[in-house]
């Protein structure tokens, strides 16, 4: 479709107006909702087993028990989110631990490039360690001032929103850093590494 | 190697009403690939002034039927491609289109394909559909059972055409549940998915089921979580959900 755009007949769709419309990527619409997408059954870990750990190429691993990891200082987070499903959601409110925080809890292997973030059920997704830190990225334990519902990965749920939302894994345990990237669950089954919704980075090869 | 998904022009060559909300179009690819039952396409609307919006729809056909595919799309009243695709859309135009996308809820009948349990709500059939027409036409016979909710018999997708797979005799069994009402002589399930439900459907699968739940989030949910309960391994399942916006 590159020399002539293509035009479907009668289409005339919804426009956003104003500011609005500069926050919506490309191919995407806006919804008030939160859909709920997984691959498989929401796990239900209790709490009293749930552990959140930094581990890979750090020089000792650190791991925090549900009490300990709420003594963390949390921050309120208002972002917008897209989905690579299509929906974007302006003004998500969360609120969490800044990933920044937990990694002052490590020293970092100075070959730590890329990490993954892994869940019960065994979902992971990968990233460049360049895109989570920084005040990029959070722990996410509250929604709209709730405790995060399970199915949309509670009781804590990575949140990256400058990526695709599959970036942000539900129910994570841990970050594993490593020296190469490797992809994750999405990454391996069709979809793009970087996923980036600016540049429209669905796909493989997007 | 990792392929690369292109826009393509698709042909609009068929259009099927199937129940009062819910219609499937034939689209023919110049640039065919062949789909695995349970993946997706990608559809790009674009207006006069350039403004542009897309959704993922199911292929509803068998992956064997080359050239061209099906997709069945239920007609959301505030959506705005699904009313775009019912009110608008006459066979000959043409559309946007790329897939066939998603590499996990699929399935593929293989050489010695496990026992297999299909759970629909509403539109949530169409993957599950390209399914049972993959395995119809590859002859498996593979016990399989597929449980359907719907809210009424009118808005049951595919009625006759899963009454007749059914009628080969090849292993397949099939249950409707009728949520909201019930014709006068109705002698299926007239209540939400439930324990009890799935306990008599998925008990003559065995255990090492293979499951695949495909509708709206609550009903996933509800019926992943009983599966768990009545002992079926959490990574035999594989779901697919969708929420109440997405048209």
């Amino acid at each position: 479709m590159s020399e002539e755009r293509f035009v479907s007949r009668g289409f005339v769709g919804r426009r956003r107006a104003g500011e609005k419309k500069d926050r919506i990527p490309l191919g995407q619409y806006l919804t008030n909702d939160f859909p709920v997408l997984s691959a498989g059954p929401t796990p239900y870990t209790p709490l009293d087993k749930w552990t959140f750990a930094i581990d890979g190429l750090v020089k000792e691993k650190v791991s925090w028990t549900w009490q300990e990891f709420l003594k963390l200082p949390m921050q309120k987070y208002v972002v917008d989110i897209s989905c690579v499903t299509k929906w974007t959601h302006l003004d998500m409110q969360w609120e969490g631990v800044s990933l920044d925080t937990l990694l002052e809890h490590v020293e970092l292997d100075r070959k730590a490039a890329f990490v993954t973030a892994y869940s019960d059920g065994g979902y992971t997704t990968n990233m460049p360690l360049a895109d989570v830190v920084n005040g990029q990225s959070f722990i996410a334990l509250k929604y709209d001032d709730k405790p995060l519902a399970p199915e949309h990965g509670g009781p804590a749920r990575m949140v990256v929103p400058h990526l695709y939302f599959w970036k942000s894994a539900k129910w994570i345990r841990g970050i594993h850093l490593m020296e190469k990237d490797k992809p994750g669950f999405w990454e391996s089954a069709g979809y793009h590494n970087r996923a980036d919704p600016w540049k429209e980075q669905r796909y493989w090869n997007d | 190697m990792k392929p690369t998904l292109n826009w393509q022009l698709a042909s609009v060559t068929n259009i099927k009403p199937e129940t009062a909300k819910v219609k499937s179009f034939t689209l023919t690819l110049d640039s065919w690939t062949r789909h695995r039952a349970g993946q997706h396409y990608d559809l790009r609307l674009t207006a006069e002034d350039g403004y542009q919006t897309q959704r993922s729809y199911s292929i509803a056909s068998e992956p064997e039927r080359e050239g061209e595919i099906d997709i069945t799309v239920e007609r959301i009243n505030d959506g705005e491609v699904s009313t775009y695709l019912h009110d608008a859309l006459i066979p000959g135009d043409r559309i946007e289109a790329r897939g066939p996308i998603g590499g996990y809820f699929v399935w593929e009948a293989g050489l010695l394909p496990a026992p297999l349990l299909l759970i629909a709500g509403g539109s949530g059939i169409v993957p599950l559909m390209s399914m049972l027409r993959h395995r119809a036409v590859v002859r498996a016979k593979n016990a399989t059972a597929l449980l359907y909710s719907s809210r009424n018999f009118e808005e049951i997708v595919y009625y006759d055409e899963l009454e007749k797979i059914q009628s080969a005799n090849n292993g397949l069994r099939i249950f409707h549940t009728l949520t909201r009402s019930q014709p006068a002589d109705w002698k299926g399930y007239a209540r939400r998915i439930d324990e009890e439900m799935l306990k008599e459907v998925a008990s003559p699968l065995g255990s090492a089921v293979q499951v695949y739940i495909c509708g709206p989030t609550l009903m996933v949910e509800s019926a992943a979580n009983a599966l768990i309960k009545i002992g079926i391994d959490s990574n035999q399942i594989r779901t697919e959900r969708f929420g109440p916006t997405g048209g």
